[in-house]
């Protein structure tokens, strides 16, 4: 995946120069290790500031939403499905973009490294399937595969759904992924044991919406957490806000959740937030045969219905 | 608790299972009274807010009643909830709510006897799984 930061800046400064583009979204590297942050690039000069490695996990496709001007974009397989959704949510139109594809081997979880690294965390570098983490005095070599994220393990999308140009080959799929291992452990408990599974789960929650806030699906003008007549959802910490919070964000994803695993990740508690979303993608994967952003023709799942949806839960 | 009962917010479709309630008023047909009755335009119009506030705010169950598909007085309303309850009550039961505490049916306007059957069936399933206490808000427990 290193080789393409020059094909990535190459692409870019053409595009720029060309003013085929006004923007360029894509990542320069943070201040801290593991941490790329999301960088517009607008002049041609810039474009050296463009990187990419495994620590792009944010998901770009939420810089999207409601622009106006011609943009470049980097998306790896989730962005590009999330800016699918995006298109057919009409938040962004398809010839104002250009999508330069990134195929993905998985982007690496910070908070697990620093799990296993005692020390403090200095430096990270990234050689071909290794990841070498160094701290003041010592040195630790993870294998990539290691340390994945835990979406991107069992991702089986990681090549992008549309682009214009890629900046490598296509990768191979994961093939016999098991997607719902986790979801259908916690189904088969017993309703108080899955009580105390989700109260335990939230306990840690400080209700900081950073979930939210990585997410591109969230663009609502006045998120369902900041109204307030009705004030449907209260402000508090106690557990059933909490848990209602959770909920009604899934929710919201619901069919157009793409599990790029942004929630996750800006989670500065490390709460498995994906636990909601993935409940209603396998729901949605299993009742209505729906994967979200694949194509840019179909209409989501609770925007249309068959006349012979399930219904056995209806009296 | 021998003398504990339920209470069930119950969301009606004003152009059917409304009406049915009526009916089944005027055809004195008998069922409990745990029953507290919101009328809606059409289960379209649900959103997942009115289950969980009713259900954060004390609610023991929560039964929503339309129109059967095909029959819905905005064409496709009722298609559209269906696939939000299906979601909704999956993810909602999935989170540790007892399955019985939310129901979903179809009643006609005509299906006065429909409604108070229902009604019955739903009424003892909430009533059999006791208090709800998940979902419910307690704001004296912080305090304390």
């Amino acid at each position: 995946m290193l080789g393409y930061i020059t094909k990535i800046r190459t692409i870019s400064e053409r595009l720029l120069k060309e003013s085929r583009v006004d923007m360029v979204i894509g990542f320069r590297k943070g201040t801290v290790p593991m941490m790329n942050e999301p960088c517009i690039v607008k002049s041609p000069e810039n474009v050296k500031e463009l990187v990419w490695d495994s620590n792009c996990g944010i998901n770009l496709a939420n810089y999207l939403t409601n622009r106006k001007e011609k943009i470049a974009i980097i998306a790896k397989g989730c962005d590009s499905r999330n800016i699918v959704t995006h298109i057919i949510e009409n938040k962004i139109k398809r010839d104002q973009m250009f999508i330069i594809g990134v195929p993905c081997k998985g982007m690496i979880d910070r908070h697990k490294i620093a799990s296993m690294f005692e020390r403090e965390i200095i430096e990270v570098v990234e050689e071909e399937n290794k990841i070498i983490v160094r701290g003041n005095d010592s040195e630790k070599v993870f294998k990539k595969t290691e340390v994945l994220q835990e979406n991107c393990a069992i991702c089986v999308h990681r090549n992008p759904v549309i682009y214009d140009e890629l900046v490598a080959d296509l990768v191979e799929e994961q093939k016999d992924v098991d997607r719902y291992e986790d979801v259908r452990r916690i189904e088969a408990m017993q309703p108080e044991k899955k009580q105390d599974y989700f109260n335990n789960l939230l306990s840690a929650c400080i209700r900081c919406y950073a979930c939210r806030n990585a997410c591109p699906l969230c663009y609502c003008p006045t998120c369902f957490v900041d109204e307030s007549r009705p004030q449907w959802l209260g402000k508090s910490i106690d557990s059933v806000d909490i848990k209602t919070f959770h909920l009604l964000r899934a929710f919201h994803c619901a069919g157009r959740c793409t599990d790029c695993g942004a929630c996750e990740r800006a989670c500065p508690m490390g709460i498995n937030v994906r636990l909601f979303t993935k409940k209603l993608e396998k729901d949605c994967l299993e009742l209505y045969g729906w994967e979200a952003g694949l194509s840019l023709k179909e209409r989501p799942p609770l925007d249309t219905y068959r006349p012979d949806d399930p219904e056995d839960f209806i009296k | 608790m021998p003398d504990w009962e339920p209470k069930i917010v119950t969301f009606l479709c004003n152009w059917c299972s409304y009406e049915a309630a009526d009916l089944a008023g005027i055809s004195r047909l008998q069922y409990p009274s745990n029953i507290r009755v919101i009328r809606v335009p059409c289960t379209g119009r649900m959103s997942p807010k009115f289950i969980l506030a009713a259900f954060g705010k004390g609610a023991d169950g929560v039964w929503v009643s339309g129109c059967h598909p095909g029959e819905c007085h905005y064409i496709a309303g009722n298609y559209y909830a269906r696939r939000k309850f299906s979601l909704f009550k999956s993810l909602i039961e999935y989170m540790g709510i007892e399955p019985g505490r939310l129901h979903f049916s179809w009643i006609s306007a005509a299906e006065g006897a429909k409604f108070a059957e229902v009604a019955i069936k739903v009424i003892k399933t909430v009533k059999d799984l006791g208090p709800s206490k998940y979902f419910i808000k307690k704001i004296n427990d912080r305090a304390a």
